[in-house]
């Protein structure tokens, strides 16, 4: 067999292919010469075939075969075999293969080992994939090479120790005592790795964090005093060859110690006083015509900002910042401004001065840049700058790429909400915001802006001009368009009367309003919500409009029969409006009272939908919380059963389905069951003039004689309710049960109230009860009739909620009725 | 903490890649695709930090060789930008011309 190939060449033939199949064909063949050569337990060439094997890892391809030839590498005695060995192992091995414990012999022969590098080697491993039990088991000699003053292994066994820290956070404790020379050392990598060591400790544990704050006895072992020691030195020594960057003495030390010093100064007086003055000193000292000056200022005022610096030094920092912003490099442009948002909050006046250099930067070319100045734009609006500052974003809006427009129209929304200056003025800014970026604004911005609209009223007439003005020309933008359609069906008389103080009114026939909002809903690009508002609008008009009457009436029998669902039923229902209810229809489609203010971002609001709250139009009791989901039907035909009924109950929604077709009379008869959930509140209904038949007047007497037997349906605490039954004659699916409550303890209960709930195939009728009281000692009941409609005469089953007031504590209780007998439902 | 380290030239193949957590293999390919996409669309006025899914990406490009290491929020990422060049002046010390090698 020959000699297989050295690494080299196999990256140069790799390299020569042209396409990925003919790379792949490279690849399965070198590792099918790989696997037999590892089936003949080849020692010489197994190092150079697991390099291969390495390699073509990185490049994507499976090498899980090669993972227990790793592991006979690193049990090899050739430095040259361990080095692959290990490398094998970090990259293939982890602790998801149960192999990987075979190593844990290994390591720990290798952390004795005598020569230097190979120590390295195991301690690089360890802390690159140990496992916890791996960890576990060789924690003890990792620290003892912590203590160790050959700093190449001290360094190594620092971020070690790391990693065992991360895996296995209990031994944390074990390591503490070694710390305390660590940072007495000179050089450098011990430095730092000992820095990441103490962060990483301090950052897991709030207790490590305590003991290493603490006044110690000699204040040469205080943790800030020696990092600030440390930290002097680096900047005030001169050129040194070994750690020169640009001609700062390794800034990622320095890096390092600020981060460090941030999480010990974080809450706590003495340890950031203990730094005040360094901080100072670095802020002022370092070069910033390079990079990494700017790196270590960037760290340097991260740190100032998050410990209780005096005020001085945060002006210092955000100085700085400011600085940075006028700076030509991007990237520190963008450390800048991300910085300054972090502290916007705390630091507001500070900011403000550079809200012109970060107002400039909306118009940078990066989209980065750009993203952060918008969002630090919006956290420093406010009362005074309110105007300025939205001509800017309102520039940025019209120029920005699209996945900024729904985020800056949002913002902009907002801050116009919390710092509008006038009526007016919001109205035009939201206009504006609609005609450049209309089909970018979220969906919840047109209720929120319908309703600011109907609170202005003043401005209608100037806000329908304008909005019928915006859509004449283009009418494409939805939430324009929505918005447009909704204020004028609801306005349109002013329009067309050509009243309006602000501005110049137009000239606008009924007609010409007509044909705007027809066109919206022929036109393809419409959406199918946008045309059930273009449609509704319409309907209002035709009480508004006095000559174009009939041609609404056009319309919306036209649409009758239209192919969407949505836009048939309301053209059906407005139809009816017309033909029936003609003399509902004024009262139905009056103006819009000023509606309350929800809240705004709320998820699961469908507030006004559609704007169509037609059920607050009756004010003859409360708006129903304003949470009406949404369906057309139940709103409409709430109305119309409404004015017989009261109160209106929040139907429960799910068990309607909006039947298309005018069956109108069928969907009201089924308005008036209280069959819902027992959320429904206790419906005191009078007689509905519709109901199921057979029930309201008829006679309740029992032609079976010899009366079905009555049941106890509860007995608790003292509440007795019985059930007596009848069936109805004319209606065999009809049953009547009387309930009697009666109390035997001494005390009356009050406010009693009896709430029942039937199965799906059941309807459920629930009369007046005779009272509330029950009083005590069985003196006197309270009656309550109750009309179960059986049509599948399945088995009656019943459960009741029961509240009352009872020893001047309120009760409640829960029971289900399962001992019908079964003359009361077959 | 330092996610990825990546060398990925300007065609798309991987040179280098070093992760320290846990990608499944081929979710490694995809991501060095994104993230060389992502890298690529980039013109040389626009400043090297790109925010990717919840980490930042820093990168450099060295002539046709792009340097990648993904980040999270807690590095700062003006060191990570150093310490990219600081790795290629210490590959160039022991190789030379390790650039143009790599490409």
């Amino acid at each position: 067999m020959p000699a297989p190939i050295r690494l080299r060449e196999l990256i140069r033939t790799i390299r020569t292919a042209r396409t990925q199949a003919e790379e792949r064909e490279m690849i399965q063949k070198e590792c099918a010469a790989i696997r037999s050569s590892f089936r003949e337990e080849d020692n010489t060439y197994r190092c150079r075939n697991v390099a291969k094997l390495l390699y073509m890892h990185m490049l994507g391809y499976p090498a899980h075969f090669g993972q227990l030839e790793c592991l006979k590498l690193i049990a090899s005695q050739k430095f040259t075999d361990k080095r692959i060995g290990y490398l094998g192992a970090m990259l293939l091995l982890d602790e998801r293969q149960d192999v990987h414990l075979l190593m844990t012999n290994c390591i720990k022969n290798d952390l004795n080992h005598s020569t230097q590098y190979v120590q390295g080697l195991a301690l690089c491993t360890l802390g690159c994939m140990g496992s916890s039990e791996m960890c576990r088991d060789l924690a003890g000699e990792v620290e003892k090479l912590l203590k160790t003053s050959n700093s190449y292994l001290r360094k190594k066994a620092a971020l070690c120790a790391v990693h065992v820290i991360r895996k296995v956070p209990e031994l944390m404790e074990m390591f503490l005592p070694a710390t305390k020379n660590l940072l007495n050392e000179k050089n450098h990598g011990v430095l730092h790795t000992s820095v990441v060591l103490l962060t990483e400790m301090c950052e897991r544990s709030p207790d490590m964090l305590a003991h290493f704050r603490k006044v110690r006895q000699l204040s040469s072992s205080q943790l800030v005093p020696q990092l600030v020691r440390i930290l002097k030195n680096l900047i005030m020594s001169g050129y040194s060859p070994e750690h020169d960057v640009s001609g700062i003495s390794d800034p990622f030390l320095q890096v390092r110690i600020l981060r460090l010093l941030r999480i010990l100064g974080r809450n706590d007086d003495d340890s950031s006083e203990a730094m005040n003055d360094i901080l100072a000193q670095v802020a002022t000292n370092t070069e910033t015509s390079k990079n990494v000056g700017n790196a270590i200022l960037y760290e340097t005022v991260l740190t100032i900002m998050d410990i209780k610096s005096e005020s001085g030094l945060r002006v210092l920092a955000i100085n700085i910042l400011g600085r940075f912003l006028l700076n030509n490099d991007k990237n520190i442009r963008y450390v800048a401004l991300t910085s300054l948002l972090k502290t916007v909050q705390t630091d507001h006046n500070a900011v403000q001065r550079h809200r012109s250099t970060i107002v400039d930067c909306l118009k940078d070319l990066d989209v980065s840049i750009k993203r952060r100045a918008m969002e630090l734009s919006f956290a420093l609006v406010n009362g005074n700058n309110v105007r300025g500052m939205m001509k800017e974003l309102l520039y940025f809006l019209d120029s920005c790429e699209p996945e900024f427009k729904a985020d800056c129209a949002s913002g902009i929304f907002l801050a116009a909400e919390k710092y509008a200056p006038s009526k007016r003025w919001h109205i035009d800014t939201i206009m504006r915001v609609l005609t450049t970026a209309g089909s970018y604004v979220r969906d919840d911005a047109v209720p929120n802006l319908i309703q600011l609209i109907t609170n202005s009223v003043e401005m209608h007439a100037y806000t329908v001009q304008r909005l019928y003005k915006a859509i004449l020309g283009d009418y494409s933008q939805q939430p324009l368009v929505q918005v447009a359609s909704w204020c004028i069906g609801e306005y349109g008389d002013l329009l067309v009367s050509g009243q309006c103080e602000e501005e110049e009114p137009i000239q606008v026939t009924e007609d010409e309003v007509l044909d705007i909002l027809e066109s919206v809903l022929i036109s393809n690009m419409s959406a199918s919500v946008t045309r059930g508002y273009a449609l509704t609008a319409i309907m209002k008009l035709s009480t508004r409009f006095t000559c174009t009457v009939n041609r609404i009436k056009k319309v919306v029998s036209i649409y009758g029969s239209s192919i969407d669902v949505e836009l048939q039923q309301r053209a059906v229902e407005y139809n009816a409006l017309f033909k029936k209810y003609d003399h509902m229809r004024p009262a139905l489609l009056e103006r819009m009272p000023v509606m309350e203010k929800v809240t705004t971002n709320g998820p699961t609001e469908i507030v006004q939908t559609n704007g169509e709250t037609e059920p607050a139009v009756l004010e003859t009791k409360p708006p129903p919380s304003g949470l009406q989901p949404t369906n057309q039907a139940n709103d409409l035909l709430d109305l119309l059963g409404g004015s017989d009924i009261t109160p209106v109950i929040p139907t429960a929604p799910t068990s309607k389905p909006a039947s298309a077709g005018g069956e109108l009379l069928d969907l009201l008869g089924d308005l008036n069951l209280t069959g819902s959930p027992v959320s429904a509140p206790a419906p005191q209904i009078a007689q509905p003039p519709f109901l199921l038949d057979g029930l309201t007047s008829q006679p309740l007497f029992n032609d079976i004689a010899a009366g079905i037997p009555s049941i106890t349906a509860y007995n608790k605490n003292g509440l007795k309710i019985d059930f007596t039954f009848e069936r109805s004659n004319t209606n065999p699916s009809v049953t009547v049960i009387t309930i009697q409550a009666s109390n035997s303890t001494e005390l009356d209960m009050t406010d009693f109230v009896f709430q029942a709930a039937v199965p799906k195939t059941f309807q459920l009728q629930l009369l007046s009860p005779s009272s509330s009281v029950i009083p005590a000692f069985n003196s006197g009941t309270i009656t309550q009739v109750i009309k179960v409609l059986n049509p599948q005469k399945q088995q009656l089953r019943m459960r009741i909620k029961l509240t009352y007031n009872h020893k001047g504590s309120a009760m409640q209780d829960l029971a289900e009725v399962n001992n019908f007998p079964p003359q009361s439902w077959q | 903490m330092i996610k990825f380290f990546l060398m990925v030239n300007k065609q798309g193949q991987t040179r280098l890649s070093r992760y320290y957590e846990h990608v499944e293999i081929n979710k490694r390919t995809m991501l060095e695709a994104e993230v060389i996409k992502n890298c690529l669309s980039r013109s040389k006025d626009q400043c090297s930090f790109i925010e990717y899914k919840d980490f930042k990406l820093v990168y450099r490009q060295y002539a046709a060789l792009f340097i990648v290491v993904g980040i999270d929020q807690t590095e700062n990422e003006m060191a990570v930008y150093e310490l990219i060049h600081n790795f290629v002046e210490v590959l160039d010390k022991y190789f030379s011309r390790v650039v143009s090698e790599i490409e």
